[in-house]
């Protein structure tokens, strides 16, 4: 914790940044809020804990943040992946950003995409043995319970669009749900409208998601929308070998093709 | 109009039931696998108890998130349309927390203003809210900073408290909770001076502030923006808030059509969508989130009860247990009632 | 009762599939009349949204078709439907979505034999499988349940 608010102090001293966007304490003992410290003050109040999941990186690219100057984004594999792909989309230019990963109390300062890309390379890539096996439990019960389950799950989505809102690369302007000519999503939280709304929340993101969950915990019922991202990004993974967010380099899996891509379902 | 008496928790079935005979439909919260929700219950025993707060209110009772409010049909100039029946079922909300009682009378406030609604209106006359004062809270409530309380009577028709795990001082309160009451009489008995031992069984939920106090403060605080920015620098503009809110009342009117046929729909919305006060031509007079988080406070702590008579907020802290970014409205309203501008 | 027919839509390429189904009519071969063909610039343009739509407004099935790949009039626009396709039907599977619905295939416009076989297979198909009655509705659609009078 010390690492992490003198880091922050120096950085803000020195002028690199001029906000460290990270987590302070929340309303209760196991909760943490995002905090921008642009002060050696607030810096004194960053913490890191275990409960501190959500992905900072959404912050970047809002007008109010940028407005403050360049920052840097305190978080972990999913916060610096989504950096990447923010490059891969052109939304952040190298150097515009700094990242603090921390990982076991350490604090690096990743500077340049580079060097983001080399902390990376040396973690392990994809979804994690737990996260599969719930992925693979889920798709691996019949077809008339998979539909009971998610029928059951999205016809309580309230359509808050939390989930847009905590995803950092949710960052359209304007929604497809807010454009009303014609109205692709309907408006009301009925179920043909939720089922819409969540699977273009999900292919919208498909190939470009980093799994970082804020989707899911920002969900406030509760629903496990994120497998629905992950279950693409594992397929995007498999189909087409890619992987967002390890390079700044790699492009959108669905803007590229191969003319030998996999067409067994095609009759 | 209170009276109190004395229910053993296991007449609990024997009152649903009567309710039920008397053509009755019975709304509370019942456990539906981690998690509380607003539904029927088959038994009693389904009936959850523990919880501090159920994550969404019960305002969809009389307030759905979206409501069907006509059909139509077009044929060349012809336009044919279908009202849906305004009457609506008896219904008894059982087992809310006093907070969410209170919450109908915000409703009310606000759908029978001026031209009174219809819809909200007949499902509340024909609501019969049935409370239970709270023994816990968590670092959330906040609604004895909002004129409300762990035992407060306000917006109930019956309060029952719980004495111990057999039984309920019960507090019938209007018109409505008498006829509910005297659906089975004789499960009710004397109070024998029980009622006086209510206030020691509630939760204590500490005063942040006063709203009558922030209700005057608050005007003095809109021309600064830059106390409404540092508020909301992390919120993200989603609705969560709003539409786990008990007192936030905000619609959108939408036509679903297709083709020559459609149906027009209120909607839930939210103050805190960018596209809620945006405008056809593209100007936005809301057009940052600050103003947005802003409008948000004003409405419920300056706008309403200075317009209605009623605070827009019944200090459930449903918003700030949602907030993905844990913007906790109770204190974020004590920060602003600390300023002196 | 009169048997039930299926509803099928069809979102085809304007180039080939439309041109093939176009050729099945000129070549004067039957096939199943429950189908009713949408025809699209490209399978590129072909939003899985569509599809959705489809179901959401009363289909029993929903037919995806358009150029082999590499006869593309755009050049790439069937390469990039068909990843697009390969995600969504793997999302579709995922919540459930019964996806022998859901048909895709390259109708060239000198195929007019195998539009017929496709539209006669699936119609085939779907029949055995009835209406996608578990599908949920569009409000205000044709497959809206009438007014609930409360």
């Amino acid at each position: 914790m010390e690492l992490l608010r003198d880091k922050a102090k120096s950085l803000l001293k020195s002028g690199a940044v001029q906000v460290v966007i990270g987590y302070a304490a929340g309303s209760a003992t196991d909760r943490f809020r995002p905090h921008f410290a642009r002060s050696a003050d607030e810096a004194d109040r960053l913490v890191f804990g275990d409960g501190c999941r959500q992905n900072l990186a959404v912050y970047l690219l809002k007008p109010e943040v940028r407005a403050m100057g360049k920052a840097a984004v305190v978080g972990g594999p999913t916060t610096l992946r989504t950096l990447l792909q923010y490059a891969v989309e052109n939304q952040v230019s190298d150097g515009s950003a700094v990242a603090l990963a921390l990982e076991d109390g350490r604090v690096e300062e990743l500077t340049s995409f580079a060097a983001v890309e080399e902390y990376l390379a040396q973690r392990p890539h994809g979804l994690s043995e737990e996260d599969r096996a719930e992925l693979e439990q889920h798709a691996g019960r019949s077809r008339e319970d998979r539909w009971a389950y998610w029928s059951g799950e999205l016809a309580r989505c309230i359509r808050c669009y939390a989930c847009r809102a905590a995803c950092p690369l949710c960052y359209c302007e304007q929604c497809i749900t807010e454009n009303n000519q014609p109205q692709w999503v309907p408006v009301a939280s009925d179920a043909f409208g939720n089922l819409e709304w969540n699977v273009v929340r999900a292919m919208h993101l498909a190939g470009r998601c980093v799994n970082c969950g804020s989707c899911a915990a920002a969900c406030p019922q509760n629903i496990r929308i994120d497998l629905l991202n992950q279950v693409l990004a594992q397929e995007a993974m498999t189909q087409f070998g890619a992987e967002a967010g390890y390079s700044v380099r790699k492009e959108y899996a669905l803007s590229v093709f191969k003319p030998d891509d996999k067409e067994t379902f095609i009759r | 109009m209170s009276e109190s008496s004395i229910l053993q928790r296991a007449s609990l079935g024997a009152w649903l039931e009567a309710m039920g005979r008397a053509g009755r439909r019975v709304l509370a919260p019942v456990q539906e696998a981690d998690r509380v929700v607003f539904g029927t219950p088959s038994a009693p025993e389904q009936i959850a108890t523990g919880f501090v707060q159920t994550p969404g209110s019960a305002k969809s009772v009389v307030f759905p998130p979206f409501d069907e409010m006509l059909r139509f049909r077009t044929n060349g100039e012809d336009v044919h349309v279908e009202e849906p029946s305004i009457a609506a079922e008896p219904t008894v909300l059982f087992g809310v927390r006093p907070c969410d009682a209170a919450s109908f009378a915000t409703l009310k406030a606000v759908f029978t203003w001026d031209s009174p609604d219809a819809w909200v209106e007949s499902r509340m006359a024909n609501l019969t809210v049935i409370s239970v004062s709270c023994t816990q809270c968590d670092e959330y409530c906040f609604c004895t900073s909002v004129g409300g309380g762990p035992g407060s009577t306000q917006g109930s028709d019956i309060l029952l408290t719980p004495l111990d795990d057999r039984r309920w001082l019960v507090e019938v309160l209007t018109e409505k909770g008498r006829a509910a009451a005297g659906l089975a009489p004789q499960l009710f008995a004397p109070a024998n001076g029980e009622a006086a031992s209510k206030e020691k069984l509630l939760a204590q939920v500490p005063v942040r502030f006063e709203a009558k106090e922030v209700a005057g403060e608050l005007p003095s605080l809109f021309d600064h923006p830059e106390v409404w920015k540092e508020q909301s620098l992390r919120c993200l503009g989603c609705g969560a808030c709003a539409f786990v809110c008990p007192t936030c009342s905000c619609f959108d009117i939408q036509d679903e059509r297709v083709r020559d046929q459609g149906t027009r729909l209120r909607c839930w919305d939210s103050c805190g969508f960018r596209l809620f006060t945006l405008h056809a031509s593209g100007h936005n007079p809301r057009h940052v989130q600050s103003e947005r988080w802003r409008q948000r406070v004003m409405h419920k702590f300056s706008y309403q009860p200075e317009r209605l008579g009623v605070t827009g907020c019944v200090g459930c802290g449903r918003c700030s247990r949602a907030c993905p970014v844990d913007m906790n409205l109770g204190e974020h309203v004590r920060r602003l009632s600390e300023m002196s501008v | 009762m009169a048997e039930y027919e299926p509803k099928i839509i069809a979102f085809v390429c304007n180039w080939c599939t439309y041109a093939g189904a176009d050729l099945t009519g000129t070549s004067r071969i039957h096939y199943a009349p429950n189908v009713r063909v949408v025809r699209l610039p490209c399978t590129g343009r072909i939003d899985f949204m569509l599809i959705l739509q489809a179901f959401g407004q009363g289909a029993d099935g929903v037919i995806v078709s358009g150029c082999h790949p590499g006869d593309c009039h755009y050049t790439a626009g069937n390469f990039h439907a068909r990843r697009r396709w390969m995600l969504f039907r793997r999302l579709l599977d995922f919540v459930g979505v019964d996806m022998r619905r859901v048909t895709f295939s390259w109708v060239s416009a000198a195929e007019g034999a195998k539009w017929a076989e496709l539209v006669n297979s699936v119609v085939a198909d779907v029949r055995k499988l009835g209406p996608y009655e578990e599908f949920p509705q569009r409000l205000g659609g044709p497959g809206q349940k009438p007014i609930e009078v409360a």
